[in-house]
């Protein structure tokens, strides 16, 4: 069992009994809401000092030449490339597709992004502009972003989704029911969103900015995972704060601990406030000096983002040619 | 080949520009030593030969002394407080300016890593002379009667692992109280405090106020063996701060010593657990472990012994050893060939008597003197270890099962400098903090330092606080 | 008196863990008076009632230091309260082995028993006037507090047997400190007549130790002691505070040295107090 199995093993006092298998154990934990709380509440407590510094420190990781090279593309292929306004039309979610697609028209060798990220409304445009190119479509969903409505329009919301074609659902969870400690309420509608959604991946908000502490970051991200989510994600970007290194430190060392006692890679998505290439490589280093290396592809980080891949391109531009790109060198959608 | 290589980032050295040779910093001027001998300074990241540097002889002490003595006397004692204030702000604003130059400065001729300098030894040398500059106009609201006086002159000598921040813990109150000063930088760090030396020229602080004297431990020796200074500060070994205090013994010489430590860091099953693995790394490997009040004893809980040293272990591997100057490096070089030879005997008396012995795997360089972080586990508290200070890199974990037994184990030590304590119970903490015999309890947090605040040890670990109100009694007449 | 009966004369012991052993070596020494006359056989300590007291003085100091400080001022108070009832018996005692008149042996008294009342009273007060909340840069609340240093050896003053060892005693034990008093060569009984009063004054057995006895025999003992954690050099000839402070370096002791004038001749003040204990600072992170 490895170490985030011996951390469960003290923290669900004697839930998970030694030598029975560590997902057992976990499917103990949500088989009723007094199991869940227990389990939750047991979990270490989060110190926020200790955690804004040890985030601080890694921020301070000077990401140089070759190394930033590999940062920058590397993030590119992460980027959920996202426009989530009222506003959004089929042309704005069309040019995103075209920029997600060949980020940078001048330079072939630039990756494409992971995903577009739009209102199910215009999964359909999107699905259309991609076809069967490799960025995949990602919707939010679930009465996105406040998820203030019943669990059947939730529902209703994420099968429009996937009917339009949805490769990747980002809901949001009842941050309500959590603060008024309802988890087994959030557990439960977060696995009856991930039975809809079948094949398609299930990113789950936590609104880290409404869930205001860091200890209920992690309770949040644990009930996340062990509902089923393939990804947690931090916001919705509509809640400020949205997206912190210090939330960023506590999900990854939460989904570290979850594959180390069951085994199963938990992606994350850090969505909100990342503008900059610096900001962005920040998040890398975090991923590979708390969670690991493992984390280091899109199929486990994303970077909802879309301004970021602008500048990500400029810094890439500057990488290359050594002279600092204009401000109207990029396409703008 | 990890995935995410992270490329060198060394901090550029140009912005020091190194003198091959440096002389004794006495009554306002750099003059050279009477007997004409010197010693060289080198990087231990390297063994690169930095400078020459002076070896101030028992002449040169009474030349400094002199020029203390009579600046004491006819300018920086008569002088309004708020005049040295003046002087000193003026001293903390060049230190800031120059700030860059000093943390490289530091790292090299230290050895640690530029991080640390530049974001710890640097910044709170400056804070230090902040603090103590508003001081020197308020003492008689300090709490030790109306008009305190100075005490006259003080022969200062601090060690190598935080050469600048210690110059400046002794400095600043000395100079905010009236008093002036001698300073002895230890013989493999001399180069800051003659960087200070020219930063107290470019503040026009008056000649004879402050005097550098650089040297090996005859010249700390010569010093304190004068027997008529008002004050002697020391910072550095239980050995030497006994030997001076038996040197000054029936004088009537003020002393205080801040010596070594064995502190434990003490980690309860409730702790905020990724938090306390962090307060352990900082507490041990912080500045390679150059720290008297290093949390090198682990004292953790038994039934989260086995998880905390995984997740201890798991962390070790991220940590970044090599170029100091690296601004990606967590641990430097061992300041010196001797230092590093006491870590080795040590670590090898702790495989010789049963504890067992882990590092990550990390590469040494060629040159230099390093030792990786290093974890010994199953140490019993009879062992050499356990109870004695290695300064450096090396951990050792023991276990407790109650409150009382990590109280118990946690003084059974004949230092008494600091002492960590990790949990999420508060009323357990206060507790703790109140039986732990240590000058400073961290609790949930370790390695912190504050010019407010006072720090100073029990026992061996040395008398008298520095920092905060109470740093100033020590160069007070009250 | 009544003529012709014999008076029945007091044993003069030590005082050790809240009992009065006599030396565990069996000697004792002769007591005189001022002008020489013979007043009593008082105990000669011996190296191991050194360390006796010490260990005594170690096991109550923990309980002492944890008792609340309020507690403490209230067995402070009652020894000044004690000593007041007895002042008479004291005076006498005081006049005949200082050789005072009566008058002024009453004066001595009665600032005993005020200097007493002045440390009682700081009892609860020192940590205020000494600790303070520092404002560190950072999320941190940080706090220093005075807590005692441990066990004190105390060098009572030669000649004033009874004022001088209260002014000494007092503000070592009133922050937590637990102490072993070398009494005054030439006058201990004041002293030993005082452990009478400690012993009737609700003090813990162990918080005062006194011994009676040769400061050349008994003081390097207990300057060397590695379980005395101070030393005040109060009562010693500055001809030998040299060798004793000397020897207190060797666990780095904290050493008050014998003072020309000492300050409790004139009015107290803090700073004997101070001077035996450590400063402790508390960090802890400010989080929600």
């Amino acid at each position: 069992m490895g170490t985030a199995g011996d951390q469960l093993r003290v923290v669900t006092s004697g839930e998970a009994a030694p030598g029975q298998a560590p997902s057992a154990a976990l499917a103990e934990v949500t088989s009723s809401e007094m199991t869940l709380r227990r389990f939750l509440a047991g979990l270490p407590g989060v110190d926020q000092v200790g955690a804004e510094q040890r985030a601080a420190a890694l921020a301070t990781r000077s990401i140089k030449a070759r190394a930033k090279t590999w940062a920058i593309d590397t993030a590119i292929s992460m980027v959920d490339l996202t426009t989530l306004e009222g506003a959004d039309t089929p042309g704005k979610v069309h040019a995103l597709c075209m920029k997600a697609v060949r980020p940078d028209p001048e330079d072939a060798r630039v990756p494409p992004v992971a995903a577009v990220c739009v209102y199910p409304d215009l999964v359909g445009v999107a699905k259309a502009a991609l076809g069967s190119l490799p960025v995949k479509v990602a919707s939010v969903a679930t009465a996105f972003p406040s998820g203030r409505a019943s669990r059947a329009v939730k529902l209703a919301d994420v099968r429009d989704a996937l009917e339009a074609g949805a490769d990747e659902v980002d809901m949001v969870i009842d941050r309500g029911a959590f603060l008024a400690g309802h988890y087994g309420q959030v557990l439960e509608e977060v696995q009856a969103v991930k039975a809809a959604c079948g094949a398609a991946h299930l990113k789950v908000i936590l609104e880290t900015g409404e869930l205001a502490t860091y200890d209920n970051v992690r309770r949040a991200s644990w009930t996340a995972m062990l509902a089923g989510a393939d990804f947690i994600k931090t916001s919705t970007g509509k809640v400020v704060p949205a997206s912190t290194l210090p939330v960023g430190l506590v999900m990854l060392e939460a989904v570290r601990d979850f594959a180390a006692t069951t085994g199963r890679l938990v992606g994350v998505k850090f969505a909100g406030g990342i503008r900059t290439t610096k900001d962005a490589i920040r998040y890398l280093v975090l991923a590979n000096e708390v969670a690991g290396e493992a984390w280091l592809e899109p199929d486990l980080l994303r970077l909802g983002a879309s301004s970021l891949l602008n500048d990500l391109l400029m810094q890439r531009r500057k990488q290359q040619s050594g002279a600092y790109a204009g401000s109207q060198d990029l396409s703008v959608e | 080949m990890a995935r995410f290589e992270y490329a060198p980032a060394p901090e550029s050295r140009a912005v020091v520009s190194l003198r091959s040779s440096y002389g004794l910093y006495v009554d306002g001027e750099f003059v050279e030593p009477l007997e004409g001998k010197s010693f060289k300074t080198i990087n231990p990241a390297s063994e690169e030969v930095l400078a020459e540097v002076a070896l101030a002889g028992a002449g040169d002490v009474e030349r400094a002394v002199a020029a203390a003595r009579r600046a004491q006397r006819e300018v920086w004692g008569p002088m309004p407080g708020a005049e040295r204030a003046k002087y000193l702000f003026r001293v903390a604003r060049i230190i800031q300016e120059r700030a860059r130059e000093l943390a490289v400065l530091e790292s090299l001729d230290n050895g640690k890593p530029i991080r640390e300098s530049r974001d710890v030894d640097v910044p709170l040398a400056a804070a230090h002379f902040f603090y103590y500059a508003g001081w020197a106009d308020k003492l008689d609201y300090a709490g030790f009667g109306p008009s305190p006086r100075p005490l006259g002159i003080a022969g200062q000598i601090i060690p190598w692992n935080f050469p600048l921040l210690m110059a400046a813990w002794k400095l600043a109150p000395a100079l905010a109280t009236g008093n002036t000063c001698i300073l002895k930088p230890a013989e493999t760090t001399p180069l800051s405090a003659l960087v200070l030396a020219e930063i107290f020229q470019q503040a026009e602080l008056p000649p004879g106020v402050i005097n550098v004297l650089t040297g090996d431990g005859s010249t700390g020796a010569a010093l304190v063996a004068r027997r008529d200074l008002d004050k002697v500060a020391f910072t550095g070994s239980t050995e030497v701060g006994k030997a001076i205090q038996r040197e000054l013994a029936g004088t009537r010489t003020r002393v205080s010593l801040e010596l070594g430590g064995k502190a434990a860091n003490i980690v309860f099953e409730d702790a905020p657990f990724s938090q306390a693995i962090e307060g352990i790394v900082n507490g041990i490997f912080f500045n390679q472990g150059h720290v008297c009040c290093a949390g090198s004893r682990l004292l953790v809980q038994e039934s989260v012994a086995e998880a905390v040293l995984e997740a201890l272990k798991r962390r070790l591997g991220t940590l970044r050893l090599g170029d100091p100057l690296d601004k990606n490096t967590d641990i430097g070089a061992i300041n010196s060939e001797r230092q590093l030879d006491k870590i080795v005997e040590l670590a090898a008396s702790g495989e010789r008597e049963g504890a067992e012995r882990w590092s990550p795997s990390c590469s040494i360089p060629e040159r230099g003197y390093w030792f990786p972080p290093t974890i010994f586990t199953g140490v019993a508290p009879s062992q050499r270890i356990a109870r004695e200070e290695i300064f450096g890199p090396v951990l050792s974990v023991l276990t407790f099962r109650t409150p009382d037994e990590a109280v118990q184990k946690a003084n059974n030590t004949t230092y008494g400098l600091s002492a960590g304590v990790w949990t999420e119970k508060g009323s357990r903490i206060l507790w703790m903090a109140d039986r732990l015999r240590a000058g400073v309890v961290w609790a949930n947090t370790f390695n912190r330092f504050d010019p407010t605040s006072p720090f100073g040890g029990y026992g061996e670990s040395g008398f008298g606080r520095e920092g905060g109100r109470h740093g100033l009694e020590e160069y007070l007449d009250a | 008196m009544l003529e012709g009966r014999l008076a029945v004369n007091k044993t003069y012991k030590l005082y050790i863990a809240g009992a009065f052993p006599r030396s565990e070596s069996g000697r004792s020494y002769p007591v005189r008076t001022a002008d020489g006359t013979h007043l009593a056989n008082a105990a000669l300590a011996s190296r191991k009632d050194v360390r006796e007291a010490v260990a005594a003085a170690r096991a109550a100091q923990p309980k002492w230091a944890r008792a609340t400080a309020y507690n403490r001022g209230q067995i402070l108070y009652r020894i000044a309260e004690m000593l007041e009832e007895r002042s008479a018996q004291f005076a006498e005692q005081v006049a005949r082995c200082e050789g005072l008149a009566g008058t002024e042996a009453v004066l001595v008294v009665s600032a005993s028993v005020d200097r007493l009342v002045y440390y009682a009273g700081w009892s609860d007060k020192v940590a205020q006037v000494a600790g303070a909340a520092n404002p560190v840069a950072g999320p941190y609340f940080n706090f220093s507090l005075p807590g005692p240093t441990g066990v004190i050896g105390i060098i009572a003053p030669p000649d004033s047997s009874l004022l001088g060892l209260v002014s000494v005693l007092a503000p070592v034990i009133v922050t937590g400190n637990t102490a072993v008093v070398l009494a005054s060569e030439e006058r201990p009984l004041p002293a030993v007549t005082f452990a009478e009063v400690l012993a009737t004054s609700d003090v813990p057995g162990g918080v005062v130790n006194l011994l009676t006895g040769r400061l050349a025999e008994l003081a390097p003992v207990l300057a060397a002691h590695r379980d005395v954690d101070g030393l005040d050099l109060c009562g010693v000839a500055e001809q030998d505070a040299a060798a004793l402070e000397r020897a207190a370096a060797d666990n780095v002791k904290r050493v008050l040295r014998a003072e020309r004038s000492p300050e409790w001749e004139h009015r107290p003040s803090p700073r004997r107090m101070l001077h035996f204990v450590e400063i402790k600072t508390v960090w802890h992170p400010i989080g929600a």
